[in-house]
This record gives structure tokens, C-alpha cells and sequence, in this order.
């Protein structure tokens, strides 16, 4: 399945989104770090995983959803929150601690949730699996339609989580796609060191569909997940998606990566600027178009870190409230 | 092990604990389609410790849900099923097995509710087994209490009898938290734990009732000393303040009843009126449950105290398996008598 021009068009529209505003915090993460790195000081605080580079596992995939559909992200979630359409001013705000923010300053970055788009994250690897799954378990057994996505890392794999809750999704043939953001790295280790048989092939001891998506190329993740959602939809049970991806920074902000060797740092290639050449050449936009299109997006990007800065912080002993319902 | 389902006429009965929460379980069930059963060995065992007996046969296997052994995978997917409008019920058999699964209960199933900003609920109750007594050791004896209040978003409740087992039951299956309901095995009512307890079964009422969170319970008035316990300890203290009557001591006995949250307020109640305390937990007593009421004493006013107060828990060893040195680490009414004696000297 090939996706449309207006499809296309949305998917470089989010990934610009989800860059522009890793682009944004990036700037703003270093306000208050220099010269001595703390990690704890300035407007924005706390690890910080971005996702410049793996924009296009979220678009490709998120295309397929719709509202009746969950999706559940990692510790980089930044992608794929803006590409299932989470609050860019809320999400900003939690990012600054605020009390607009998504959840009032207590999650921050990698527990970013809105309920109004059925997303969740969690930090911990391999930890949105369970969760992604029961959520398509409550679809099945309330006679619901929808599915549920969870996203992890090439790292995640190797969790006791993944193969326990791949195991009882195929037993119970829950809506489930499992994607896999081949991103190359855990932390420092590389997949060939940490993996012996990748996920897409571990698929057949789930008896379930296994797909590997090379390229890194929005087009190409849109028309594997395409498969993947549909099995999923048809009530036939999970699907492992792998999609290889790029990390182009460090793990976190701070990480030089200097596990990488140069030739290979060289070698990388963004997928944006190689996408909207794309979508320009074959006429998808026109330039104005596309001009339009980046202003636009520019925009909103900096409303909403704009948000985020001149939102208030709670007060301190809001801390206290939200542990019980 | 299989037991008969509840019986569904007459007024009060005497149950044991395992019925008395069944029967709230069932209750719930049938009124709220939302409710399922999810764990190892629920469906054709009727649960390990006979939870969920004669369930799967009336609500069907699609509600009474037969796992792998994959504790950290069912309790995630359980956790997901709640933020997405179902109400797991999730049995643990053997508390020591959250040693494979804590991180899918701490990291996320507690803290979602928070992290998320109240956004997404988590209206999830585990029913977990605890406890030793029947040389079953360290792996299969524990109590764990301790560790999992420690956490902050889990409600944990610890009913002594059938008529608490079920109140509190039918409280953790209303309530939109993350619940643990937990049973000591040796006072659970089960077949292979030889003849049930007689003071933790109890006349339990056909009709359903709830029992608040954080309110304890007096078992028995007394004047001299007051002896706290929850679960089997406040039966070594029932069968203590028996011992200490015939010594013309009148001992209170509290029941904590719910761990989290706790009820402060009776603790220094029962002490301010006594002046002397013992704390009986089966636990580890390290950072534990027992070390937490007499902070909750230190803190509000310790001045109640006429005498230093005892503590009666596991002297911080895992539980060892040979009769005589299980017995040592143990609690039970001697030591208790023991203790409370000792707070009567000074």
C-alpha cells in the first residue's frame, strides 16, 4: 500500500514537527548547563532522549491509526507523541515541569501521557509492551474496535517483557503491533553485540507476522505497517514490525557518543531533508507549498515552547496530590 | 485442594477467609462486566489457594483467565486492560513472586496514576498469598508487606477474618487504585494447611458490605498493654492476651487491618489509654511494618509510652526451612507474652 499525496504530506509534516521541536528543546536544554554540565539546572532539566533521526518510525506507522487506537512510546517519545497528535503545548509544558503540562510537571519527558489520544510512555525498557497489550486485551473483550501500537527499542528485545507478553498476544490473538525502532544502539551497545536472532525473525516462535522495513524511509515503513495494522485489525493477532531507523545523537543530550567511529557518524543520513526533496521532485508539494507548510509548522513549534516557558511551575505541594485516584 | 463454591442462600454463615472472598469476587463479577480474573492456574485449579473456585464454569474463560507463568507480562497487560476501562482482578499465588514481576507492579502499575497526572486510572486488585508456618522456605514463605508499602500508590489490605476478607474485598474491587488484597495462607481457610483457625473464620453476612480503607480494628479491650498485629499475628495476640488474662494482665488487641493507609489515629489511641505497646508482624523487621507504628508513635507523641515498646518480627533472616530454626524466626503467642512482659517491667 502505497500512501496518498495528502498522507505523504502529513507524514513530513510531523516529522518536521517532532524536529523542529527537538530542535527547539535542544537550544533551550543547554540554557543554564554552561560551563559546567549538571544535568538538573536550567529551564529544562532531567534526561533528555530525542529523537532526531527516527522520525519516520512514528509517521509511517501513526498513519494508520485512528482515535479508537492506542499508543504506548518508550524513553524517546517525542516522535511519536507529535505524530499521534498529543497536546504540543501541554506536552512543551511538561517538558518545563509547568503546571499546564500533560500531567502537571509529574512525568517530564519520558512519561509523557494524554489520555485524549489513547498515549502512554513509560521509561523503562520494554515496559510499554504489557500495558499495550492489555489495552488491546480491553478492546477485545469489550467488543471495541481499535488496536494498540507500543514502540521499542532494538534494546527492548532482549527484555523478559518483550518475549512474555509477545507469547500470550499471539495466545490470545490480541489487535497488538509490536514496532521495533531499529535504531542500531542500545545506549552504547550495538545490536549485533547485544542480539543474537533480531525481532522480526523471532516472530515465528510467536506464530505471528515478523517484518524487517530498511531504509529508514517513511514510504516504505508506511507500507510494511500498513500490513501490520491490517493483521492486527482482522482480529488475527500480533505483529512484530522492526523498522530500521538512525539515532543521530548521542543517547541522551550530553551523550558525544564517542562509542561511534567517525566513517560511520559520516554515513548517516537524515531522512527530513531526504523526504521533502522527495515529496518536492515528484510534485507532491510545490515549493510554495512547502514554504507555506514549514511556516506554518514553525510556528506552532514555537507557540508552544513558548508555552511551556511562560506556563507557571505548580506549587510545591501539588507533589502531593494525583497518587491515589 | 478444590473447595465448593459459596452457597448462595441463607443469611450469615460461618466461612473461612477463602469463601468469604470468593463470594465478594463473585458478587462483583456478576454485577460489573468489567471485572476479570487474570493469573496462574485460576481457571480449571480454582487458584492455587482455592480464589477463584467454580468461577471460570459461571463467568466463563474469557473472564477467568489461565496465564502462562509470566508474571511481569500478565500483570503489564492486566495494568494496560485498566487504564483502558476493565477491572483486573490479578492473583499472585506466592507473594515471593513478585521478586519476577516488581517492576511491572512499582514502576508502572502504581505509578501511573500520578505520572500521568490522574489521566489514566489503574483500577486493578492483586490477591496475593503470604506467609510461612508450613516449612515451605525462603522462597515461599515470605511476607513482603513491608516492601510493597514502602511504594508509594498501592492500597494494601490485610484481613485477619472471613468477614474482613470479604468487606475488604468487596472494597479493592470498588476502588479505582491499584489494590492488594493479601491473606496469610495458614489462616486462609485451605484444605492442605490442616484444621482452619477458628478465630479467622467468622459469621459473614449474605449481603455485600465494604470496609473502609485505614480503619483498624479492636479484637479485644484491654487496659495494660496494647498488642498490634495484622492478619495471622493478630491471632498469636488474641491467643497472647489469653495467656497474659490468666496472669492478670488485660492486654488490647489492635488489628491493623488495612497497611496502606495506615490508621495512626487508633494506634495512638489504644496506646495513649495502655502506656505500653508490643508490635507483632511476621515480616522482616527491618524498615518494616512494626518500625513504621512505632515511628507513627515517636512522631505524634511518644511521651504515651511508660515503658520501651517490643517489637515481635522476623529477626531479618530469610526464612529458614528446618522446623525448629523456622519456629525461631517466627512470631507467635509466647513470644508475644514474652514481649508484653517485658514492657510491664518498667
Amino acid at each position: 500500500m502505497k500512501p496518498t499525496p495528502k498522507q505523504r504530506i502529513w507524514m513530513y509534516e510531523m516529522m518536521l514537527k517532532s524536529r523542529l521541536f527537538d530542535d527547539a528543546v535542544f537550544e533551550a536544554y543547554w540554557e543554564g548547563k554552561k560551563p559546567v554540565f549538571h544535568m538538573g539546572k536550567g529551564p529544562l532539566p532531567g534526561e533528555m532522549h530525542q529523537s532526531f533521526g527516527q522520525e519516520p518510525t512514528a509517521v509511517g506507522v501513526l498513519a494508520h491509526l485512528g482515535p479508537d487506537d492506542a499508543v504506548g512510546a518508550g524513553h524517546r517519545p517525542h516522535h511519536v507523541a507529535i505524530a499521534r497528535g498529543v497536546n504540543l503545548k501541554r506536552m512543551a509544558a511538561e517538558l518545563f515541569g509547568k503546571k499546564t503540562g500533560l500531567s502537571g510537571g509529574r512525568g517530564g519527558h519520558m512519561h509523557l501521557y494524554d489520555n485524549g489520544v489513547n498515549f502512554f510512555c513509560s521509561g523503562i525498557i520494554a515496559e510499554g509492551m504489557g500495558p499495550g497489550a492489555g489495552i488491546a486485551l480491553a478492546r477485545k473483550m469489550q467488543k471495541k474496535p481499535g488496536i494498540a501500537v507500543a514502540y521499542n527499542g532494538d534494546g527492548a528485545v532482549n527484555q523478559g517483557a518483550f518475549h512474555e507478553v509477545m507469547n500470550m498476544a499471539a495466545l490470545w490473538k490480541l489487535p497488538f503491533v509490536c514496532v521495533i525502532e531499529d535504531n542500531k544502539y542500545a545506549v552504547s551497545v550495538t545490536t549485533e553485540e547485544s542480539t543474537v536472532v533480531p525481532a522480526w525473525q523471532r516472530a515465528a516462535a510467536y506464530n505471528c507476522p515478523g517484518e524487517y522495513v530498511k531504509g529508514n524511509d517513511p514510504d516504505l515503513i508506511f507500507a510494511a505497517a500498513a500490513r501490520a495494522v491490517q493483521h492486527a485489525r482482522d482480529g488475527k493477532g500480533p505483529a512484530i514490525l522492526e523498522i530500521e531507523t538512525e539515532r543521530l545523537h548521542g543517547h541522551f543530550i550530553g551523550d558525544s557518543a564517542g562509542y561511534r567511529s567517525k566513517e560511520e557518524v559520516a554515513g548517516q543520513k537524515d531522512p527530513i531533508p531526504l523526504y521533502r526533496k522527495r515529496l518536492l521532485d515528484e510534485k507532491v508539494l510545490s515549493s510554495a507549498d512547502m514554504e507555506s507548510l514549514e511556516a506554518r509548522v514553525k510556528q506552532e513549534v514555537a507557540e508552544a515552547i513558548q508555552f511551556g516557558r511562560d506556563s507557571e511551575y505548580p506549587a510545591p505541594n501539588e507533589a502531593l496530590e494525583r497518587v491515589f485516584a | 485442594m478444590a473447595q465448593q463454591a459459596p452457597s448462595t442462600g441463607g443469611s450469615a454463615r460461618t466461612l473461612t477467609m477463602a469463601r468469604a472472598g470468593r463470594e465478594a469476587v463473585i458478587a462483583e463479577m456478576r454485577k460489573d462486566p468489567n471485572i476479570f480474573v487474570i493469573g496462574e492456574d485460576v481457571a480449571k485449579l480454582g487458584g492455587v489457594f482455592g480464589t477463584t473456585v467454580g468461577m471460570a464454569e459461571e463467568f466463563g474463560a474469557h473472564r477467568v483467565i489461565d496465564t502462562p507463568i509470566s508474571e511481569t507480562g500478565f500483570i503489564g497487560i492486566a495494568t494496560g486492560a485498566a487504564m483502558a476501562g476493565m477491572r483486573p482482578i490479578v492473583e499472585i499465588a506466592f507473594v515471593d513472586f513478585i521478586g519476577v514481576c516488581f517492576n511491572a507492579i512499582f514502576n508502572f502499575a502504581a505509578k501511573t496514576h500520578y505520572m500521568s497526572g490522574g489521566q489514566f486510572k489503574v483500577p486493578m486488585t492483586m490477591m496475593i498469598g503470604y506467609g510461612g508456618g508450613y516449612n515451605d522456605a525462603a522462597q515461599h514463605s515470605q511476607c513482603l508487606i513491608g516492601t510493597l508499602a514502602h511504594v508509594p500508590g498501592i492500597r494494601i489490605v490485610t484481613p485477619a477474618d472471613a468477614h474482613d476478607a470479604k468487606g475488604l474485598m468487596h472494597s479493592c474491587l470498588r476502588d479505582d487504585n491499584l489494590t492488594i488484597w493479601m491473606v496469610h495462607k495458614a489462616i486462609w481457610g485451605l484444605g492442605w494447611l490442616g484444621t482452619a483457625i477458628k478465630t479467622a473464620m467468622a459469621t459473614v453476612p449474605e449481603e455485600e458490605y465494604t470496609i473502609p480503607f485505614g480503619k483498624a480494628r479492636i479484637w479485644r479491650e484491654g487496659t495494660d498493654v496494647t498488642l498490634v498485629g495484622y492478619g495471622i499475628t493478630v491471632h498469636h495476640a488474641l491467643q497472647a492476651a489469653e495467656k497474659l488474662a490468666a496472669d492478670g494482665v488485660s492486654a488490647e488487641v489492635l488489628d491493623l487491618r488495612t497497611i496502606v493507609p495506615m490508621d495512626r489515629e487508633a494506634i495512638m489511641k489504644s496506646v495513649t489509654k495502655t502506656g505500653r505497646v508490643v508490635v507483632a508482624d511476621e515480616d522482616y523487621m527491618n524498615c518494616g511494618v512494626t518500625a513504621e507504628v512505632l515511628a507513627t508513635i515517636a512522631e505524634r507523641n511518644p511521651r504515651v509510652l511508660k515503658a520501651p515498646a517490643v517489637r515481635v518480627a522476623n529477626p531479618d533472616i530469610p526464612v529458614p526451612f528446618s522446623r525448629p530454626m523456622e519456629n525461631f524466626a517466627l512470631p507467635d503467642a509466647d513470644k508475644i507474652v514474652a514481649a508484653a512482659k517485658a514492657t510491664l517491667k518498667s
